[in-house]
């Protein structure tokens, strides 16, 4: 059975796209057939984010207006050869496409692919609601920050008035030494604060930024972030997975610990 | 920053918490001023049927139920409405 799911957050750059490529390539990684559309019109991303923006020819509008096929406009990952990208388009802005499109291609895609990841342009206007009008639940993703927190609470709220079915919480970019001295909100704060169900936490890791560099997700590799988006990855399929311990940082102590346990 | 205030200031993670708790109970209401006006008129309007109640001293306002077992509490619509005396039929 195939799912429709858009990653969103109100807020801007709290790591929606970056999110989106991982999530999407671990669960193609896992073994699923998967599509991103990039609904962002007019500040497209995921195409570099993932390293594939010397691959567009067609985009999500062309698909829409009937320009091309949805097959023409599809490009397939070069590592990865269950993982598919609609870019979106460039020239363009959110009003070139309706909810009732929207709904209309992910409706044709589930015919082909296990999961469709939308990745939610940031705000709440027309391009968030063609985002979310044919997602069956949402990932919201959000930092312990105030700004962040807030504008996630609305999305919330926005979400559930559309009566997404499913609501799950992401809070990304965590510093656990931070947390420790009482300087930054943990997981449990936010998730007290915005009281729906977590399904992930993600560390501000350096390798993220690298990955991004070089347009090639992390998820999957050994580094804190990478584990925690691959755990992510098992919890959307359904599986339980205990949460990772962030705490196994580069400290002193910890090494000197760990040679002593 | 002094000494003292290092250790008598509240944690800055713990401040974020507090107000965005704070601030979440009223967006999550979303009663504008305007709402607030006409739930207050509306109420007026179905008491005034059955008691003769003192317009002027009438208070409504959002805040948290504090009874709850939860910290912090759950919102509630509060309202103090005085009663003059029962209408005579």
């Amino acid at each position: 059975m195939s799912e429709v799911i858009v990653i969103t957050s109100g807020k801007g750059g709290v790591g929606k796209t970056t999110t989106t490529a991982n999530i999407g390539t671990g669960l193609a990684k896992l073994g699923n057939k998967v599509v991103l559309i990039d609904t962002d019109i007019g500040l497209r991303n995921l195409d570099v984010v993932l390293g594939l923006e010397n691959r567009i020819v067609y985009n999500l509008v062309d698909v829409v207006e009937g320009n091309c096929r949805i097959r023409q406009a599809l490009i397939r990952d070069k590592r990865c050869e269950n993982l598919y990208l609609l870019p979106s388009a460039q020239t363009r802005d959110k009003t070139a496409v309706t909810p009732e499109q929207m709904k209309k291609l992910t409706d044709e895609l589930k015919e082909e692919f296990d999961y469709i990841l939308l990745d939610c342009p940031a705000g709440i206007e027309q391009g968030f609601k063609n985002a979310i009008a044919g997602a069956d639940r949402a990932l919201v993703v959000t930092t312990p920050e105030v700004s962040a927190i807030r504008d996630a609470d609305r999305i919330i709220g926005l979400l559930e008035a559309a009566e997404m079915k499913k609501i799950d919480l992401i809070v990304n970019r965590i510093r656990m030494d931070m947390v420790k001295r009482g300087d930054m909100m943990s997981m449990e704060d936010v998730v007290d604060i915005l009281a729906i169900d977590i399904i992930g936490v993600v560390p501000d890791d350096e390798n993220i930024v690298v990955a991004t560099n070089n347009g090639e997700p992390l998820v999957g590799s050994d580094c804190l972030a990478g584990k925690a988006y691959m755990n992510i990855c098992r919890r959307v399929q359904g599986e339980e997975i205990p949460f990772l311990n962030l705490d196994s940082g580069n400290g002193f102590f910890k090494k000197l610990r760990a040679i002593f346990r | 920053m002094s000494i003292l205030d290092k250790f008598t200031k509240k944690k800055s993670g713990e401040n974020a918490k507090q107000r965005l708790k704070l601030l979440l109970v009223s967006e999550r209401a979303d009663c504008s001023p305007e709402i607030m006006e006409k739930i207050k008129n509306e109420i007026i309007g179905v008491i005034s049927k059955y008691l003769d109640i003192d317009t002027e001293g009438l208070d409504i306002q959002i805040t948290r139920n504090e009874n709850e077992g939860v910290e912090g509490g759950s919102p509630a619509l509060y309202a103090n409405i005085p009663i003059k005396g029962q209408k005579t039929r």
